[in-house]
């Protein structure tokens, strides 16, 4: 036994030290938000920590993302499996699972299977949606929590007590607001992080979470805490009386995104696939470049695309706006890649 | 002397909060307004008038991590 708790533990007591190292906490996202979470969760011992995350390291993040460092950015290596090994290094007394998938209405309740708390760390409202229709039907307490510019907010929820996100929204967020190609400052992503961070920690204590949307502006010098009990509403179609979890449901076309500010664009199939990645590289390779292949994705450069391909069939393709062509770009790899390299799961 | 918004002076005045939401570019955005303490629902932003001494909270809901 070493003391490398010894300082918490005198603040939360030896019960609560002891709970956060049976815990299991789920973080989705392991951007900036959630690299700054996991490492504080893990250097706080918690027992099982569980990081979801579609991407891939990348030199725009390494501004923000305290996980990752430029090797990883060489390796194209998925931030799941970046961050395990960067979390397995700070604290080899834990376990870390890291997930390499995007996160939707049909994977997430098994994602959250058998976890105490979820951490929202996605840089998408439509993932938070998915995430607080998920926590509402499971039961399991959940903080919000988001940042651009200098601004960060955080709101913790728990399914039967407090309004959950949906609550709050008067109207749908359109897509423009999510895709703000404004810049952000890590200093706001550490600050938000140590609100959700300390939430997640005042829940293990046995504290009960106050319903409070709390927001900061570092560079403005303002902040606004709100208490937001009265906004419940009875009617709310994932925390009311008749929930239906509306963004749970999701049809099995493959779904197409633009992603923010990247110049890129996300494809998923409906059905979940593996891929064998060898053996793709192997019929690509007399028609791309800079091709590199790890156990977990495929990346190259297919005419005046670059394409990272991961073994379920999703695809960031980079170089292009338009959903459309985005899907031409991906049936031409697909049939040269050989589509019969694939097995549904 | 005027109104204190998220905590800082605010010396222009303001007739009511949706005017205020507009000055600070968040009349589309989704927001949570409090005055004085008390949570103003969306459909009062118009009629809820503004006066010196107020203390207003804004939240504006951002994608973003
Ligand atoms: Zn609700």
């Amino acid at each position: 036994m070493n003391n490398r708790y010894a300082r918490q533990s005198l603040f939360l007591g030896q019960n609560t030290q002891q709970r956060i190292q049976q815990a299991k906490v789920l973080i989705i996202g392991v951007g900036a938000l959630g690299s700054a979470s996991s490492e504080m969760l893990a250097r706080a011992g918690i027992g099982h920590l569980t990081i979801v995350d579609r991407d891939y390291v990348e030199w725009s993040n390494l501004q923000r993302q305290q996980l990752y460092v430029e090797t990883d950015v060489h390796h194209k290596l998925p931030k799941a499996i970046a961050a395990k090994q960067r979390l397995e290094q700070i604290n080899s007394e834990i376990i870390v699972e890291g997930i390499v998938k995007d996160v939707h209405g049909l994977n997430i309740e098994t994602l959250m299977q058998g976890h105490m708390i979820v951490v929202d760390a996605t840089d998408n409202f439509e993932t938070s949606l998915i995430i607080n229709d998920a926590a509402n039907k499971k039961g399991i307490p959940y903080i919000f929590g988001a940042c651009v510019g200098s601004y960060g907010l955080t709101l913790p929820i728990v399914p039967g007590e407090t309004p959950c996100l949906h609550c709050l929204l008067h109207h749908l967020p359109m897509d423009t607001m999510t895709c703000d190609t404004v810049g952000v400052i890590s200093p706001i992503v550490q600050v938000t992080a140590a609100y959700q961070v300390t939430s997640v920690m005042k829940w293990l204590s046995g504290i009960p979470l106050e319903p409070i949307v709390q927001s900061v502006d570092l560079w403005k010098e303002e902040q606004a805490k709100i208490h937001v009990s009265k906004l419940k509403n009875p009617h709310c179609l994932t925390c009311g009386e008749q929930p239906i979890y509306p963004f749970l449901q999701l049809n099995q076309q493959m779904k197409v995104g633009v992603l923010c500010g990247r110049d890129a664009v996300q494809l998923r199939p409906g059905q979940s696939y593996k891929y064998s990645l060898e053996q793709i590289a192997e019929n690509i390779s007399k028609q791309v470049k800079h091709l590199i292949v790890n156990p977990y994705l495929l990346s190259c450069q297919f005419e005046t695309y670059r394409i990272v391909f991961f073994e379920d069939g999703r695809a960031i393709i980079h170089g292009v706006s338009d959903p459309m062509l985005a899907r031409v770009v991906y049936n031409q790899f697909i049939q040269i890649g050989g589509s019969g390299q694939r097995v549904q799961v | 002397m005027s109104i204190t918004v998220n905590g800082r002076k605010q010396l222009e005045l303001f007739q009511n909060v949706q005017q205020l939401l507009k000055h600070y570019g968040l009349e589309n955005r989704i927001v949570v307004v409090e005055v004085n303490q008390e949570i103003v629902m969306k459909e009062n932003y118009e009629m809820t008038s503004l006066s010196k001494g107020d203390v207003v909270e804004i939240v504006h809901f951002v994608g973003g991590g």
